[in-house]
């Protein structure tokens, strides 16, 4: 069964350029000035081809700017691509950044309500979930303080703790887990275990080797918008330490 | 436990969209209303203040005269609703840009957040109804059982309105930022071509024909036929929700054309 498969998909960045000539000149060299924008666009992703499996955990790696977090927005439908398709089956987790919609004047606890709504549950899947919420994060003390209160790894804390109850099928994850207490980051390990052992497919990118090998079947490495290589894990890790 | 689908493919269902807008327009009240110690007093005072000025500059000092009724009365009936469209107006450009993280993050149906800024300006709205009352009552005059339909049904073909440009206003915004300042100006002159400091009665005949292209006047002058003789003018109605229908439209397919890009725009 394929949770998600990529086929051949480009994504390219118009760049940002100024009109060096000048206005006057730009406009009068229009078509040419078209042409050369039209003809340097930023090619983030180049002719890619991916299929993860249900179930498997994929760890994506590779430079800054090498395409990594391109491709899970791709995934997670907030941008579209250029050409190619991209088939997502299964409900989506996109943990993009943790505490998406965030207001700093709300309380922790209508945060969570605004946070799970925003991530796709109704209300009334937060409710049901707001307890469990709560004990994961550990905030029981806080939840009715405004989080521009909290710590910046306090508010990480709030935003895993909602991502880890969507009850994903796909989880995407992009180097969020570098937050909280050590004694935070071990509980969510142990979470990404049990989604694993739950069968939940895991796309992860990050630059922390451990992680992969930790947590992924198989590693993916991107280079200027090309897969350079991908397989076990160990192999590719070396292979990209080396390049 | 489909509602995580949106994420994927399925099109969210119509309660979930709801929800969404209901969590966002809480927000909205929260943060206005958080920290601050007159809460109720400050979403009053904005439009009170300028209809004082108005009263002042043109009915004291020009002696602009309504035939009918006092100044500062009619001034207010047309204010109010004025004053809810210029700040759903005004801040529509800047919508997606200000939730730039959120929609770069998480997918989901992103004229949402239009629809919860005009609504919050809708019930803001609403609330400075009461001070409407007040005033009837300050000149003699009296609130008419006509208001429990009148009301309702003119904030709908307002918020279609207001939604609508809304939406085309914060879409186009994100590929042509320049339209944020065009769009103060517009505001300004659309504000003195529509019959809220003076009535359509005192503007002379030849340029009637102006008042009614411009697509805000009917709802303007519904509300002030509403709030000051009690009169629901079913014309004025049926021209409000034809501009309605019309903003609608054009906002939904300016939305359609340009959102599939917002990801990458804002």
């Amino acid at each position: 069964m394929t949770a998600i498969r990529i086929d051949h998909v480009s994504k390219a960045y118009a760049r940002h350029r100024h009109l060096t000539r000048g206005v006057k000149e730009s406009l009068l060299h229009l078509p040419d000035v078209i042409r050369r924008v039209r003809a340097e666009p930023f090619r983030a992703l180049d002719n890619i081809c991916l299929e993860v499996r249900k179930g498997e955990a994929v760890g994506i790696i590779g430079a800054n700017g090498s395409g990594k977090s391109t491709m899970l927005a791709l995934i997670a439908g907030v941008i579209e691509p250029e050409a190619g398709t991209i088939e997502v089956h299964g409900r989506v987790a996109p943990l993009l950044e943790l505490g998406a919609g965030f207001h700093y004047e709300l309380t922790g606890r209508e945060n969570i309500v605004l946070n799970g709504v925003l991530m796709g549950l109704t209300r009334r899947e937060v409710a049901e979930r707001m307890e469990a919420i709560v004990a994961f994060s550990g905030l029981e003390a806080w939840l009715n303080e405004p989080i521009r209160t909290y710590s910046s790894g306090m508010v990480a804390r709030l935003g895993f703790s909602v991502a880890v109850h969507l009850d994903p099928e796909i989880l995407l994850v992009d180097e969020i887990l570098a937050v909280g207490d050590a004694h935070f980051q071990a509980k969510c390990y142990d979470r990404l275990d049990e989604f694993r052992r739950q069968g939940v497919t895991i796309v992860i990118v990050t630059h922390a080797r451990a992680e992969v090998q930790r947590l992924c079947e198989r590693a993916v490495w991107l280079d200027g918008g090309k897969i350079a290589m991908q397989g076990e894990p160990e192999a590719v890790l070396e292979a990209y330490a080396k390049s | 436990m489909t509602a995580l689908a949106i994420a994927s493919v399925t099109r969210p269902r119509l309660s979930y969209i709801a929800d969404l807008i209901l969590v966002l327009v809480q927000k909205e009240m929260k943060v206005r209303y958080k920290n601050s110690a007159l809460g109720y007093a400050w979403s009053v005072a904005n439009p009170l203040v300028f209809t004082a000025v108005y009263c002042v500059a043109l009915g004291v000092f020009l002696r602009l005269q309504i035939p009918g009724y006092p100044y500062p009365l009619f001034l207010i009936a047309g204010q109010f609703p004025w004053q809810w469209l210029a700040s759903s107006m005004g801040g529509a450009p800047m919508v997606f840009i200000a939730n730039a993280s959120l929609i770069k993050k998480v997918r989901f149906p992103r004229h949402v957040l239009v629809a919860s800024s005009v609504l919050s300006d809708a019930i803001h709205f609403l609330l400075t109804i009461p001070v409407v009352v007040l005033l009837l009552l300050w000149y003699g005059f009296a609130p008419s059982w006509s208001w429990l339909p009148g009301i309702p049904l003119l904030a709908f073909a307002q918020f279609l309105t207001v939604y609508g440009a809304a939406l085309a206003v914060a879409s186009v915004n994100v590929v042509f930022r320049d339209l944020e300042r065009l769009v103060g100006i517009f505001l300004q002159a659309l504000f003195f071509l529509t019959p809220v400091v003076y009535s359509v009665s005192i503007v002379p005949l030849q340029y009637h024909v102006w008042i009614r292209l411009n697509p805000v006047a009917p709802l303007i002058r519904a509300w002030q036929k509403l709030f000051l003789d009690g009169h629901l003018d079913p014309l004025l109605v049926a021209a409000a929700y034809l501009s309605g229908l019309v903003c609608l439209a054009v906002g939904s397919l300016i939305y359609r054309a340009l959102s599939p890009r917002f990801g990458e725009l804002v």
